[in-house]
């Protein structure tokens, strides 16, 4: 790794250094391009974003991809219902790694206004990795910009060698999830305990 | 419009063998509407659809309602003879009522701008007897609702062009807006539980992890 003040040093002098983790993140994140679909009516705000008053195209994720083949970035606009959640997880298998997933909304966090209902699954992240959640029914445009700064900066973070290395560079981690079937009562199973887990809950009173 | 009764007496006569009967309302709507019994309630919806006078040829909702076994209790004064006395005796006398599925019809005339008419069906039991005729030869923009029916409820309608389940999957076997359907026990996270909810994940919390 370069000093951090000699690099500061240099381009004042006009020498431009960089290392292969950060040019290498660089264009990772300002590339993102994420897969062109929606579910419900947050798919309405993330088409808002797309559009010339919140241009998305700031963040070089303006190329909605209408293939996961071609996708980097599943945005997971709407509620997931339990006959749809199958195919939203063979999309995510289907995109070529390396793949960041953005919940947006009440719904596809949760379940939403819809959580006790039969039919709608309380949450995508149940069976896939999601590394942004946007709360909001639904969230504003600026919240999903906001979403993807935020990936970026997850992103531009990440250190390409070691323990917590992104997932493509890991040859053990996960690459596809299983897809849930359908069940006599409910998907099956109903949950992947891999990828979530209950968060603790600690009740005063 | 003719009124609820002289409807009901025109079925009655254009229909042979039809049971029409009206289930009142007793709440502040007041909107009474007509049952008629399962053989004669196409040739009684055909009636009301083709019939020049009252032209319901627009079925705007058809939707479903679950009606549980009830057990009504009642107080009747019977005589017995108490240590060799004839007494009067207040019994409470209990009438079991079956439970049934219903499916509810609205009708209104486009051509003669009146309506509603409300058209009730209902099954035998909740069970085995599920069975009804279908109306989406008579009024094509059932064919959906009555799915949805099938797929909620559990009614069975006979002469449906293409009877599948519609918002649940093909495999699944429970009818989710009957009143005694259980849902599946994924209470394993609530943040904001209250009332029902909170019966639930507690319950959950109390049962072993299931995986």
């Amino acid at each position: 790794m370069i000093d951090e003040g000699l690099k500061n040093e240099l381009s004042k002098q006009g020498v431009f250094t960089t290392s292969l983790n950060e040019l290498y993140n660089w264009g990772r994140k300002n590339s993102v391009w994420p897969l062109q679909f929606g579910l419900a009516c947050c798919a309405i705000e993330m088409i808002a974003a797309s559009m010339a008053r919140f241009d998305i195209a700031r963040f070089g994720a303006e190329v909605f991809r209408p293939s996961p083949r071609q996708a980097d970035l599943m945005i997971v606009a709407g509620t997931v219902t339990k006959k749809m959640a199958p195919q939203v997880v063979r999309l995510f298998n289907q995109m070529p790694e390396p793949k960041y997933v953005i919940a947006m909304g009440a719904c596809a966090i949760s379940g939403g206004p819809f959580k006790q209902g039969y039919n709608v699954l309380k949450g995508i992240d149940r069976y896939i990795p999601v590394d942004v959640h946007i709360p909001g029914c639904p969230p504003r445009p600026e919240a999903l910009l906001h979403a993807l700064m935020t990936l970026q900066k997850k992103i531009e973070a990440q250190r390409l060698t070691g323990p917590d290395r992104p997932r493509h560079l890991d040859r053990d981690a996960p690459g596809e999830f299983p897809v849930p079937e359908f069940g006599e009562h409910d998907l099956v199973p109903p949950k992947n305990t891999e990828v979530w887990q209950p968060p603790k809950m600690t009740r005063e009173g | 419009m003719q009124t609820l009764e002289e409807i009901k007496v025109r079925i009655e006569a254009a229909v042979p063998g039809a049971r029409v009967g009206i289930v009142p309302n007793g709440s502040a709507a007041n909107q009474p509407s007509l049952l008629v019994d399962n053989q004669h309630a196409f040739a009684a919806a055909k009636f009301l659809r083709d019939d020049t006078e009252l032209k319901f040829d627009y079925a705007s909702n058809v939707t479903g309602i679950d009606w549980l076994d009830k057990v009504t209790s009642e107080k009747v004064k019977v005589k017995k003879a108490v240590d060799g006395v004839e007494q009067e005796i207040e019994e409470a006398v209990e009438t079991k009522m079956p439970g049934y599925l219903e499916a509810v019809y609205h009708l209104y005339s486009m051509e003669k701008k009146h309506g509603p008419v409300i058209l009730r069906l209902r099954t035998e039991n909740r069970t085995d007897k599920n069975h009804l005729p279908s109306l989406t030869p008579v009024w094509r923009g059932c064919e959906f609702q009555e799915r949805e029916i099938f797929d909620l409820y559990g009614i069975e309608f006979d002469g449906h062009p293409d009877l599948r389940r519609i918002l649940m999957w093909d495999g699944f076997k429970d009818f989710p807006m009957r009143k005694d359907y259980v849902e599946p026990d994924d209470y394993e996270y609530e943040p904001t539980p209250h009332a029902d909810v909170l019966a639930r994940a507690n319950a959950h919390q109390a049962a072993p992890p299931s995986t």
